[in-house]
């Protein structure tokens, strides 16, 4: 026992506290804005920060609040509180929880800070659009949203022309908000320290190709925090350079994030946040690891369209090609790439009710995927925040049959 | 009003009128009321809308799950059986989540005909998007006229347009005359008009269409018998309307419609393209910017809302009856707020959220009682 309890310890990363300390004071930060004088945004997930950043509005996250929510346990409160509100049980829970909250404060941490205005971009699903403009309607404030054309096989010229004229009007917008001029030079070094906060979370995430892998999906979901919210700063990019180093050691000293790896799984689709350990323990037990996810790679998949020395003429096309903006071949492409770059044994896909763009699709990125590579595909039904759509005994009886079938494979 | 025995044919068995159309013009499926049809016809094609026949998905349960709404569901399923083999072509004009996904496993397992994905914007309110929207439809014109071997000029759409408003302007009035009286014509007819319009050929559209609103101007029908209670001025608002029964429905129950704004109504034709502008793309995306949008675009955060209560009021409407497909997402999403700006405007509404085929009609039946006894 004593000595199972020293693996765990062993396996623990270190800088997840740094994390949370950095995450605790950037939400005080942002709760007490109306005090400081600063301004808060808030804007979706997939969405440009960069510009937020370099204007020194607060950037906060609706959906990072939702996966609070989820890891809380919280969201069958709060998606029924917006049902009530006459919001059906169909739609997306992040935007349900989120809905939910706002008349209230409720949720794990009192509310989320009021926002100044709202900023949409459209590259991850149509979902938020509807979203903000319920948001935009309650708490009466100034909208913005940048529409990035989905690209089903290209991204034309006029779709790139499009987006870029976009980004003017955003910095027209966010100067009208603050009433201050954007500052270029500024915004040229915000935008490299986001490339370089990007490439040290790809750098962390390509750990995971070591046998064991020094970390699973579940801990990238924990670690995303920052790319996600804090891209662009300074404190980011240090925080990933310690995650960075720490995963090297661990590598070193061949510390594995479960116990004894034995198979090395993919993860597609967002996290199932209430039973994060549920499922990380299941999957430990049977000494299988995910080591890498289509979800936490999505905030660094699009670098090679950014030019660090012209990030404001580049972005357009970066924030436009991002995962879920393209089509389910190139997802399926994508898919493969990551499953061969990792070495897994099989795949485990999460079909989301929440999130249409992600999970339609997933049956033929499974297809395309066994007869590419022949790997077995796990395919969880469920929600990723809302529990009433989980099943524990059906999952967890889909979970030892996909293990059988890996360990027949070996 | 006597609908003509061709239009009841024609909205019965849609893809069997396609059977014999093909044999004169090219077939183009389309799946939105953003498809700018007046492309496809300057080309000498047809547009032809799909809504699904209803059949069991079979085929379609392997590549969409259960989360789906039917009319995608049914259009796949159409796709991949090879009932839709007699297009040429399937254009989708991207919209939602879930069309924009249905757009990708149409692509990826169907072969036989040519896809073509229009990837409009999803705001309608700013010069760039306009200047966007029209680039996207010269993308448009080249592509489609690639895939069918023509060349597209400016005097061909010019043509389309003005076949299109002679449809469109037929149709509001028909809307006029219904507002004024609803009575001169029932429900399932109105729905029957609509449905074939985006079917049928569009030149014997036009003429069948113009002799409705004949019949119908001179139509001497009556309000019912002095002492019998006027029916109930009903306005439906939503999506795609595939169910003749609840026209029936909302009748039996002493409703009659005053109006629509449905995908598969009023919003199919509402607005004009301008004649007069020397640019017909830029014409064309113009109607679209200044249409009522549909709930997956963005016009601005009251738009919806405000044109909706002027509809409303305009049409004299008692009561507005909202109709939505299950799994929805843009409709489900504005339901909240477009409820409650009806609610202080003093209109009653209801809501209704089916699923193809329909499910036993007596729970539809009971609450639209209800609701029209209520009013």
């Amino acid at each position: 026992m004593a000595e199972q309890d020293e693996g765990k310890e062993r396996r623990k990363i270190k800088a997840a506290a740094k994390m949370k300390e950095i995450m605790t004071s950037y939400y005080i930060d942002a709760k007490t804005a109306g005090q400081t004088g600063k301004k808060v945004a808030w804007i979706t997930s997939g969405g440009p920060v960069e510009p937020l950043i370099a204007m020194d509005i607060i950037p906060v996250y609706p959906e990072n609040h939702g996966a609070m929510i989820g890891a809380s346990k919280m969201g069958v409160e709060l998606c029924r509180k917006a049902e009530e509100m006459g919001y059906s049980s169909d739609l997306c829970s992040y935007a349900r929880s989120d809905i939910g909250c706002a008349p209230i404060n409720g949720g794990p941490i009192g509310g989320l800070p009021e926002p100044d205005m709202l900023v949409c971009c459209n590259n991850i699903c149509g979902t938020v659009l509807k979203w903000y403009e319920v948001q935009a309607r309650y708490f009466n404030i100034p909208l913005f949203i940048l529409d990035t054309p989905f690209t089903h096989v290209d991204f034309s010229a006029e779709a790139k022309k499009y987006v870029k004229s976009q980004i003017l009007e955003y910095i027209e917008f966010l100067e009208n908000a603050t009433g201050k001029r954007f500052d270029y030079d500024r915004m040229q070094e915000v935008g490299k320290l986001s490339l370089e906060g990007q490439r040290l979370w790809q750098a962390v995430l390509d750990m995971a190709v070591n046998r064991p892998s020094p970390l699973s999906a579940f801990d990238a979901f924990f670690h995303l925090a920052l790319i996600v919210t804090l891209r662009g700063t300074r404190q980011t990019v240090d925080y990933y350079k310690i995650l960075l180093e720490e995963m090297q050691e661990r590598v070193a000293q061949q510390i594995g994030a479960v116990a004894e790896e034995k198979y090395r799984l993919l993860w597609d689709n967002l996290p199932i946040w209430y039973r994060m350990k549920w499922l990380s323990e299941k999957f430990a037990s049977a000494g299988a690891c995910l080591v890498a996810d289509t979800y936490t790679t999505a905030w660094c998949g699009s670098m090679k369209y950014i030019k660090e020395d012209d990030f404001i003429e580049t972005m357009a096309e970066g924030y436009s090609r991002i995962y879920l903006n393209i089509g389910v071949d190139q997802m399926a492409e994508q898919v493969i790439a990551m499953a061969e770059k990792y070495n897994v044994d099989g795949i485990v896909m999460h079909s989301n009710r929440s999130c249409k763009p992600y999970s339609f699709g997933q049956y033929d990125i499974q297809r395309i995927v066994g007869e590419k590579m022949g790997i077995p595909t796990l395919m969880i039904e469920a929600d990723m925040v809302d529990e009433r759509s989980f099943s524990e005994s059906q999952v967890e009886t889909r979970i030892e049959a996909f293990i059988e079938v890996l360990q027949g494979k070996k | 009003m006597k609908l003509s025995e061709e239009l009841l044919l024609i909205a019965k068995d849609p893809y069997g009128y396609a059977e014999t159309l093909k044999a004169e013009k090219k077939i183009v499926g389309t799946l939105c009321s953003y498809t700018p049809e007046e492309i496809i016809i300057a080309t000498g094609a047809h547009p032809f809308r799909l809504f699904g026949s209803g059949q069991k998905a079979r085929l379609a349960d392997a590549h969409l799950q259960s989360y789906c709404c039917s009319l995608a569901r049914g259009v796949l399923e159409d796709a991949l059986s090879g009932r839709l083999d007699f297009l040429e072509g399937i254009v989708f004009a991207h919209t939602c989540d879930t069309m924009q996904r249905l757009s990708d496993i149409c692509r990826i397992n169907k072969d036989g005909f040519f896809h073509l994905d229009l990837i409009l914007p999803a705001k309608l309110n700013t010069e760039s998007a306009r200047s966007y929207f029209r680039d996207v439809l010269e993308i448009f014109r080249k592509d489609l006229g690639a895939k069918l071997g023509v060349e597209i000029a400016d005097s061909d759409l010019r043509k389309a347009i003005s076949a299109m408003n002679r449809i469109r302007k037929s149709f509001t009035r028909i809307y006029e005359l219904i507002n004024k009286n609803p009575s001169i014509i029932n429900g399932e007819e109105l729905y029957i008009l609509n449905r074939a319009a985006m079917i049928m050929d569009k030149k014997r559209l036009a003429d069948l269409v113009e002799d409705a609103v004949v019949q119908l101007s001179s139509d001497s029908r009556e309000a019912p018998d002095a002492g019998a209670p006027l029916p109930k001025r009903i306005f439906l608002e939503g999506g795609v309307c595939n169910y003749p029964d609840i026209y029936n429905i909302i009748e039996e129950a002493g409703g009659a419609i005053a109006g629509d704004n449905l995908c598969t109504g009023f919003r199919y034709f509402n607005g004009p393209v301008d004649e007069d502008n020397p640019d017909p793309l830029m014409a064309i995306a113009d109607r679209y910017m200044k249409r009522i949008v549909c709930p997956a675009k963005h016009a601005g955060i009251a738009d919806r809302g405000e044109r909706l209560v002027e509809m409303v009021v305009e049409k004299r409407a008692q009561g507005v009856i909202f109709f939505f497909l299950k799994f929805c997402d843009p409709h489900a999403f504005d339901y909240p707020y477009l409820q409650q700006v009806l609610e202080k405007a003093g209109i009653p509404s209801l809501m209704l959220e089916v699923d193809d085929p329909l499910q036993a009609g007596g729970q539809l039946q009971t609450r639209v009682e209800a609701f029209i006894e209520m009013i």
